[in-house]
């Protein structure tokens, strides 16, 4: 998957968890947090569902990757990227 | 092997397993009775159907609310608002002998009715509500406090702070007399600076929606499958073994049976459980009338009754508490559909003594049913319109009906009064969700069920 992908993939996982937010002027390079209304709960969906669409499986470690659309992507680049298509 | 073995089929229990099965865990839950719902279940009796447990659903908020326990509850489910249709209240009442004080789902009537009956209290009322809508729940501060402390510092009528504690204990105080101030904040929420609500259908819609989504994830069901043991090894739940004698085997096991009992059936007997369970269990007159109770003045959704200017919430020595319940009728919402017009249901629920329910013969409860049914129902119509005349069907349940149907100890329907909000046990596979985790109704039990799910048994961090 490429980085424009990724978003789209990401974008769909955000529409599959917070489905009242309006999503259409998400901005890239502002935290998730503070655009919507997610809490924590919400970002281990994030992540559960990475798991469950890609059988990725981000440590807890690497969570504070996911705070922005922008980190989101770059993060995923190198272990979506190797997915095939 | 499952994943995940749940304990008990009631609202905590299927949220957990939706969210499990959700994330591709194979779960099995298990459930005694022949049907679901646990503290919050249904019934069908000579054509009709009824609720057990739902008065009305609290937290209620608006379609499009994004925050809120309801919202997130919807959201961790992946429901829609619309799925559970929830219809808001008429409008309910606090009555105590002198003085009422009605509410609905906008904080401004109960505002101007505090400001009407108690004047001189007024400022500091408001003054309260910020402190509640301050509350952070996730902070715990102050969450230990004695709520009649806090009442009597910011109040200085007592008949206001009796009338606030009222509703409140009732819907979800385990512990007599007094609750933490941290919950009172929670629960005062729900109903006053949220709201109450209830599809049409009654719980069984929120029931079913639960278990076919459950099902269609993959979750198996199990009824009439009551857990006898939970085996261990080790510091390690391994399985369990089901009244019949099968073995079931699961990597993790969630218990929506409450603590006491849970410890019970890992061979620990309550004596060696720290803290005892609950104590506070219900009995509940169902009276079927010929007409919608609003024809008859019957108007309000939930009458929360003291007779007298103290409100004292505690197991009675009596075997019902005549003297405060809760008068609701399901009809008084807000339903989207035309209901056929025809018939009305009105309930009166009260406290009861458990273990005097449980001591007697069958014929001496087949009597005194029917003669508290008849008392607390006259104690009731002090505080609505006499619907007596109006009555064409009668049930009534007991704490011993509650005990048969969800084995919670005691036919305790608030869990127990020390809570246990981590949920963990002396085993390091085996945890608790429900009532006895911290908080109770329907909203609360899904929340709880959700909660302990993701943090015990997602394990999203782990490889």
């Amino acid at each position: 998957m490429n980085a424009a992908e990724i978003r789209t993939e990401i974008l769909d996982i955000l529409e599959n968890i917070a489905p009242d937010e309006d999503l259409t002027d998400l901005k890239d390079e502002v935290a998730f947090r503070e655009q919507l209304e997610l809490d924590s709960m919400d970002f281990l969906d994030i992540v559960m569902e990475l798991r469950k669409r890609h059988r990725v499986q981000i440590p807890e470690e690497d969570y504070e990757q996911l705070a922005s659309m922008g980190s989101t992507v770059k993060y995923l680049e190198p272990i979506l990227g190797a997915e095939s298509a | 092997m499952y994943d995940t073995l749940i304990i008990g089929a009631g609202m905590s229990g299927l949220a957990a397993g939706i969210r499990l099965a959700y994330y591709d865990k194979s779960v099995c839950i298990l459930e005694k009775h022949y049907s679901i719902g646990g503290l919050n279940s249904f019934y069908h009796l000579r054509g009709r159907d009824y609720d057990v447990g739902l008065h009305a659903v609290t937290n209620y908020v608006p379609p499009g609310t994004r925050r809120g326990p309801l919202a997130r509850l919807l959201k961790q489910l992946r429901f829609r608002w619309d799925d559970f249709a929830l219809a808001p209240q008429v409008g309910s009442r606090i009555a105590f002998p002198d003085v009422q004080l009605d509410f609905n789902n906008d904080i401004d009537l109960l505002r101007s009715e505090v400001a009407v009956n108690f004047p001189e209290e007024r400022d500091n009322f408001e003054r309260f509500l910020a402190r509640l809508i301050g509350y952070d729940e996730l902070d715990h501060q102050d969450f230990d406090v004695s709520t009649r402390q806090v009442l009597a510092d910011v109040f200085t009528d007592p008949l206001l702070m009796e009338m606030l504690l009222c509703p409140v204990m009732m819907y979800g105080s385990a512990r007599e007399n007094d609750l933490e101030f941290g919950l009172f904040c929670i629960l005062f929420r729900s109903i006053f600076l949220e709201g109450l609500g209830r599809p049409l259908a009654g719980v069984r819609l929120i029931l079913r929606h639960l278990v076919r989504r459950f099902r269609s994830l993959g979750g198996e069901l199990r009824l009439r499958s009551g857990v006898k043991q939970i085996c261990a090894d080790d510091g390690h739940a391994v399985g369990v073994v089901l009244d019949n004698g099968e073995e079931v085997s699961g990597r993790q096991i969630l218990s929506s049976a409450g603590r006491v009992e849970t410890m019970r059936l890992c061979g620990k007997p309550p004596t060696s459980v720290s803290a005892p369970a609950g104590k506070l269990s219900l009995v509940e007159t169902v009276s079927t009338l010929n007409t919608p109770p609003d024809q008859i003045g019957c108007d309000r959704t939930m009458v929360f009754y003291n007779d007298s200017k103290q409100f004292s919430w505690a197991c009675p020595s009596t075997l019902c508490d005549e003297h405060r319940g809760v008068i609701c009728s399901p009809n008084n919402f807000r339903y989207d559909r035309a209901v056929p017009e025809g018939e009305g249901v009105i309930r009166v629920s009260t406290l009861a003594n458990y273990d005097r329910w449980q001591g007697m013969s069958d014929e001496e409860y087949g009597l005194e049913k029917i003669r508290w049914y008849d008392r607390l129902v006259e104690s009731a119509v002090r505080f609505v319109p006499d619907f007596r005349s109006q009555v064409i069907d009668t049930d009534m349940f007991t704490p011993k009906t509650i005990r048969r149907f969800t084995c919670h100890e005691n036919g305790a329907v608030y869990g127990a009064p020390d809570k246990q909000p981590d949920g963990c046990t002396h085993l390091s596979n085996l945890f608790l969700c429900g009532a006895d985790t911290g908080l109770v109704g329907i909203v609360g039990a899904i929340n709880s069920g959700i909660t302990m799910a993701n943090r015990y048994c997602l394990n999203p961090g782990q490889k």
